[in-house]
């Protein structure tokens, strides 16, 4: 480094580093970005905002390019088993030249070609599953951020609620304004970042992939195991011997054993005991209270609310009766006193065990974020010179599609329409342009044959040592 | 460095903090070579000017200051009548940019109307016969301008807290009309740091704290704004109004607009439009509001 360069002791000290990028050479206070906002000190590092992301195989770390740091440190001995990812690859748009990357590799004494580079999708989205039984809003409506529509409720799934958001229409199709804030949403979500959306006519929720949701402020920790009925077809056997009496109660369906296909099958004898709400069919009944944050998805703290009566001609003395929630998390145990009246007793150790079995078969409710877009158009000539003989390549399975690394799940039918679980990548994996659009690596691996076969750009083809060698990289 | 088109067929051009979106019309061809003038001439405009960076970053006063490179120069003009205030050429940077690429693009060529878009400071060429209608992007498509040739503007700049630069105010925008894009720049920069008021909510570090290498030394700029009450809004922005028409007597600029959480004050005659109901227009129908 010349003197020009050199940094002075106390600003050494105060952790300040030199990006040496550009011509402007700036100084970089820890934790800000320099002028350009493309470079950053992390730690007393200079990192690229956005650095090529090598993964290794299973196990071994992941490296990261930034120019203008020490030198690799060859830890990944002569790259053997890395995978370089699209992650900070770059990219021209269009496509007017080969990708930034292409490296051959010999696994397992086969030829291969890995194709790297960043696409710019502006056809893209994202799926959005959220592990609740919780009413988001209704199917169709609107969901935004900023006031700005995003997206929309889709059909839900078992278990979970469903959000489409996204895609072209909301990115260009509407006013800038709308455009920018899809695109910050979607960025931040593929990123794994909590974004808060509010639905037309229904919650707010906030989702941050692989985590729990958090609907009108208050976090969901787990799926119920299913409805109130399911529950009681799940377990009835595991109660018979135990018990005269089960109440599952849910705010979507609340089950009672005796009444329940569950228990007629077992013959057991009808107990009497007449819930709240709507029946129906045997044993099932809606609305048995309010939905709120108390037993099952509803607003009950005490479950004998939910009793309407107690049938003496059908009830004794000594009927013993579990109350549990869909979750397992509430649950409590009564005997029938001779005037018939439920009385808090202690729960026998068998019918804890089947509590406690709920509570296990009930999963952590997460959301997950799937990206999912169309590599059509120019990207595809970055990595061939005939393009459609990639996307038949691809539908052949001739060629491995990933995302900073991950599989990709490719659409039948034409073009190459992808989607991958943000989860599963590299932190900070994506981009966007200001068109808007996101910016996702994506790498195209396959037979180094197959790839001359489809007009590839063979020639420009580099080994992995070379990638390494041509660009001073760290390990993370 | 990158050189690229957009899909469009717009140039993008960009080294180190300079981002440029350039756009010409006219003949194909003669397009076409202004757009190769302009990726020709954009190589040298970076390394020149870091070689006169400490001067750029002092403050101007009393001496004009002596600079070589014709960025620089343009710098130093755009400043040079506000130097009764803090100011250092830095302010005109993005600007003077837009100003040397566009005249750059230019020569020779004979083209309808053309920008040079360096993050928001807009550089403008237009034929006889030929306007260009911008939008004013505050927190959506708040305003917009048409630019006749007859007006003598020929550089839009936009200040404020949105931006990569800090400010010693607290304006959301500040967007100036002006004959270049150099002097709208320094204007808009002086504009935005006079919508400013002296409340708890407004949380402020020396610039230096910050980045090391910024021009504005020990000067406490805004870092956060919270929740400010609406007569703060209003004080702030009525002092950015009364520098903004100190600005427009002297003939220092054409227009100005200013947004602080919604509010807006305009200094003008006749070339701004703001409000909702100029989003709805530009888009394709519904009626104004005003």
């Amino acid at each position: 480094m010349s003197d020009e360069l050199a940094l002075s002791e106390s600003e050494r000290n105060a952790g300040i580093v030199r990006c040496d990028a550009c011509p402007v050479l700036c100084r970089i206070r820890p934790g800000r970005a320099g002028a350009c906002d493309r470079y950053a000190n992390e730690d007393g590092r200079l990192v690229r905002v956005d650095p090529l992301v090598l993964l290794a195989k299973p196990g071994l770390a992941r490296v990261a390019f930034v120019e203008g740091s020490e030198s690799w440190a060859g830890e990944l001995g002569k790259g053997e088993g890395a995978f370089v990812t699209g992650i900070g690859a770059t990219t021209t748009y269009p496509d007017y030249k080969p990708a930034p990357f292409i490296v051959s590799s010999k696994p397992d004494g086969v030829d291969m070609v890995t194709v790297v580079t960043e696409g710019i999708f502006s056809y893209c989205g994202v799926k959005v599953k959220i592990d609740t039984d919780r009413y988001l809003g209704p199917e169709q409506a609107a969901v935004r951020v900023k006031g700005e529509a995003v997206g929309h409720v889709t059909t839900a799934e078992y278990g979970s609620q469903m959000l489409s958001l996204g895609g072209v229409h909301h990115l260009v199709g509407g006013s800038k304004k709308e455009g920018v804030v899809t695109c910050d949403a979607l960025l931040a979500l593929c990123n794994k970042e909590a974004v808060e959306l509010e639905i037309d006519g229904g919650s707010t929720v906030v989702v941050q992939a692989d985590r729990p949701p958090v609907v009108n402020g208050a976090r969901e920790e787990r799926m119920r195991v299913g409805c109130g009925s399911a529950a009681i077809g799940m377990f009835a056997p595991q109660w018979k011997d135990h018990v005269d009496e089960v109440i599952v109660v849910d705010d979507h369906i609340t089950g009672v054993l005796s009444e329940h296909q569950g228990g007629r099958f077992l013959e057991m004898k009808p107990a009497g005991i007449r819930v709240r709400g709507r029946k129906s069919t045997p044993g099932r009944y809606f609305q048995v209270a309010q939905p709120g944050l108390g037993w099952g998805g509803t607003d009950v703290s005490d479950p004998l609310e939910i009793i309407e009566k107690i049938d003496p001609k059908q009830a004794w003395p000594g009927l013993k009766l579990l109350m549990v929630s869909t979750t397992g998390e509430h649950s409590a145990w009564f005997e029938l006193d001779k005037d018939l009246k439920p009385q808090p007793a202690a729960m026998p150790a068998p019918v804890r065990k089947v509590v406690e079995r709920i509570a296990e078969n009930c999963e952590p409710a997460l959301c997950t974020v799937l990206f999912m877009a169309g590599a059509g158009g120019s990207l595809r000539a970055g990595v061939t010179e005939n393009p459609v003989r990639l996307t038949r390549s691809v539908r052949d399975t001739l060629t491995k599609v990933t995302l900073g690394g991950v599989p990709a799940y490719v659409w039948p039918g034409g073009g190459i329409t992808l989607m991958v679980d943000v989860a599963k990548m590299p932190e900070k994996s994506f981009g966007y342009v200001p068109t808007p659009a996101l910016v996702a690596p994506i790498e195209f691996t396959l037979r180094a044959a197959d790839y001359a076969a489809l007009g590839g750009y063979a020639s420009r083809a580099v080994t992995l040592e070379d990638v390494l060698r041509g660009s001073k990289v760290r390990l993370e | 460095m990158i050189a690229a088109r957009f899909l469009d067929g717009r140039l993008h051009l960009q080294h180190g903090p300079i981002d440029l979106i350039i756009e010409a019309f006219g003949v194909r061809e003669e397009v076409e070579a202004a757009y190769q003038q302009a990726i020709d001439r954009f190589g040298d405009i970076l390394p020149t000017l870091v070689r006169e960076l400490p001067t750029l970053r002092r403050p101007v006063r009393d001496a004009y200051p002596l600079l070589q490179g014709p960025v620089a120069r343009r710098m130093a003009e755009a400043v040079w009548p506000h130097r009764a205030v803090f100011i250092t050429p830095m302010a005109a940077v993005a600007g003077a940019v837009a100003d040397e690429m566009l005249q750059a693009m230019l020569a020779g060529r004979t083209l309808d109307k053309a920008y040079v878009n360096d993050g928001g400071d807009i550089a403008i060429h237009l034929a006889p016969g030929h306007s260009l209608r911008a939008g004013i992007f505050a927190e959506a498509l708040d305003g917009a301008v048409t630019l006749p040739h007859d007006l003598p503007v020929r550089g839009i700049a936009t200040s404020g807290r949105g931006g990569r630069s800090f400010s010693l105010g607290i304006a959301d925008s500040a967007t100036v009309l002006a004959r270049t894009a150099a002097a709208a720049d320094a204007a808009a920069t002086l504009i935005a740091n006079a919508v400013d008021i002296d409340h708890p909510a407004i949380e402020r570090r020396p610039a230096r704290e910050l980045d090391p290498d910024s021009d504005l030394g020990d000067l406490p700029v805004t870092v956060a704004v919270g929740e400010l009450p609406r007569a703060a809004v209003n004080e702030a922005l009525d002092r950015g109004l009364a520098e903004a028409q100190r600005l427009r007597r002297i003939g220092l600029i054409d227009s100005a607009a200013i947004s602080l959480r919604g509010e807006w004050r305009l200094e003008h005659d006749r070339s701004l439009e703001i409000g909702p109901g100029v989003a709805r227009r530009l888009h394709g129908g519904g009626q104004s509001r005003r």
